[in-house]
């Protein structure tokens, strides 16, 4: 068995078809993952005893012959911000440092239904807030492709295990680019779902209207299999769509003849360094040489879009993080006298710099005398933003773009300017505040080696036409 | 300078943050020059605009009057048993969570 060419869908065949088994699978994985985790940090948490405990409950169904379900002995990991029931989940936060959940997040267990075996949980920016994993209270993770470059954040130890062959696939979240980016980072593909798509129950909430669970793996497939199993409605998250869930993996094999695909000249101005640019241009003629008819378009509040994230998605974790004051769960700080004491000390000793920024510049914009100008501004130019894909997803059926600026930046080069770290989102944080589906695909390299992503941006709730072109895309790219 | 020490000392009250004084003078410079590139927002007219709080609403069928689209009965459902509840509890006395004494005497 060579676990560097596992997928989601060969493994889960070579079980059922007794090449090896579910158990030999996971302790080959588990001795990867002790090889190669100190230096890389993709995980925080490894729940090895329950792994091999659902291996031999799909090796049994093997040898009694029983049917197989759909994900069966598939190795998969879980970002550290999803609960899992009597697994520690930290959300990469000295906060929830031993927190066990009672529960499980909705996307997990889903998971679990299908017969995936979870191996741990991965390292993020804490509460994922952070693009390049260096926020995490547990250190950060570093990219499998080059250590002393970032993997990309927040779901950054998500791409790295599966870039490193660490498991096989891997869910993450996705509110600015976090499935995106480190999925783009690390060679790996991403997909964020439309808004609604899976459900958020049981993911630690950041920015509730800006929070997605997606796949991140090594074929475009594979992430369709993982989205038709996370993906339908779920009555525990009132926002989570009642629609019906299509064959993804199925839709792939549509032919891209005669698909329109924008590209917006927004996403191609400064800033977008020039061996990345490159890369997507010529991805973009082999898409128009397969029988794509490419499309200029405009996004013109482009520019607009990290701004009014920034306001939008700390105001929101400003609340969802207020539940953290040390009385039902969590850090609470020993030395306090007063209750007023201990929910001061408890978020102190708790949290880390870029989340008290962030609270703290959510706090403002909600704020009496600035909710108008900060928060509510925010919010209509969230409505510009949805306008400017509403009219040009008249005219095309997706749009191609870079899914970040740069290839991987080195380890500490942004992290005392939280400005230029916020624009490693730039290319991704309008999809999450649209609430639009998108996917990074690997689509060449820089000339040191470092993995660039394309980004394919669809309308709501079509992930069917954004899997096809990734698809596509990968079978345009050259072996590396 | 739009953002003052003072304001971030108010706002941390607010958040229930405690902060150093190196913390908060780090902010004072963070806030400001977060707020600086937020303000681009203001090139913008959106007199007209409507706010859009939430995506569902604007992409999966607005709700209409009377519509419980949105909404869930209000029934009576099994909660989790209040051992599990009480598991992270970090001080508890098997049927309530602990604080320090919230009233003085």
């Amino acid at each position: 068995m060579n676990i560097h060419e596992l997928t989601v869908d060969s493994t889960r065949t070579a079980i059922a078809e007794k090449r090896f088994s579910a158990s030999l699978v996971v302790e080959e994985f588990y001795k990867k993952i002790r090889a190669e985790n100190g230096e890389i940090n993709a995980y925080i948490t490894f729940s090895e005893e329950q792994a091999l405990r659902q291996a031999k409950r799909v090796d049994d169904l093997v040898a009694k012959g029983e049917p197989l379900p759909a994900l069966a002995g598939v190795p998969i990991a879980i970002k550290d911000v999803m609960v899992t029931k009597g697994i520690r989940s930290t959300a990469g936060s000295r906060v929830l440092q031993s927190f066990i959940p009672p529960y499980d997040c909705t996307a997990v267990q889903r998971l679990q239904d299908a017969g995936a075996i979870i191996l741990g949980k991965t390292n993020c920016d804490e509460f994922a807030m952070g693009s390049s994993n260096e926020n995490s209270a547990y250190g950060p993770v570093r990219n499998p492709r080059d250590k002393s470059r970032v993997p990309g954040g927040s779901s950054g130890g998500s791409a790295a295990a599966v870039a490193a062959d660490m498991a096989v696939a891997a869910l993450g979240s996705d509110t600015g680019g976090s499935i995106r980016q480190p999925a783009s980072f690390c060679g790996v593909v991403g997909l964020m779902p439309t808004y609604g798509r899976v459900s958020r129950y049981g993911l630690i909430a950041f920015a509730s209207s800006l929070d997605h669970i997606g796949p991140l793996t090594k074929t475009v497939k594979d992430a369709a299999i993982l989205l038709q199993t996370i993906a339908g409605h779920d009555p525990l998250d009132s926002t989570s769509a009642d629609l019906p869930v299509a064959d993804y993996a199925k839709e792939l094999e549509k032919p891209i003849q005669g698909l329109k695909l924008g590209v917006p000249k927004e996403y191609f101005a400064d800033g977008l360094d020039r061996e990345v640019q490159a890369a997507i241009e010529t991805t973009i003629q082999q898409l128009a040489q397969a029988g794509c008819e490419v499309v200029p378009i405009s996004l013109p509040h482009t520019a607009y879009a990290v701004p009014t994230y920034y306001v939008i998605a700390t105001a929101e974790a400003s609340a969802n993080l207020a539940r953290y004051d040390g009385v039902r769960y969590g850090r609470r700080s020993a030395k306090s006298r007063t209750l007023a004491d201990m929910y001061r000390n408890s978020r102190d000793e708790g949290f880390g710099a870029e989340v008290k920024r962030r609270i703290l510049l959510g706090t403002y914009a909600l704020s009496s005398g600035y909710y108008d100008a900060y928060y509510l501004k925010a919010q209509k130019v969230r409505t510009l933003l949805a306008r400017d894909f509403e009219h040009v997803f008249q005219q095309v059926d997706a749009i191609v773009t870079p899914t970040a600026p740069t290839a991987a930046f080195k380890l500490g080069e942004k992290t005392d300017d939280p400005l230029a770290m916020y624009l490693a989102d730039i290319y991704t944080v309008t999809a999450d505040l649209v609430g639009i589906p998108g996917i990074s695909v690997p689509c060449g390299q820089t000339t040191t080696g470092l993995p660039i992503g394309l980004q394919v941006l669809g309308k709501h709730f079509d992930e069917s036409t954004i899997l096809r072109v990734a698809h596509a895309v990968e079978n345009l790219a050259p072996a590396h | 300078m739009k953002v003052t020490e003072k304001d971030v000392t108010y706002v941390a009250d607010l958040a229930n943050l405690e902060l150093t004084e190196q913390e908060r003078q780090n902010l004072v410079k963070d806030l400001n020059s977060i707020l600086e590139f937020v303000d681009h927002l203001n090139e913008l007219d959106t007199s007209n605009v409507p706010p859009m709080p939430q995506v569902s609403h604007r992409y999966d069928a607005p709700e209409k009057a009377g519509s419980t689209k949105f909404m869930r009965p209000d029934l009576h459902k099994a909660s989790l048993p209040r051992e599990a509840a009480l598991q992270n509890a970090p001080d508890s006395d098997g049927t309530f969570f602990k604080v320090p004494k919230v009233i003085e005497k």
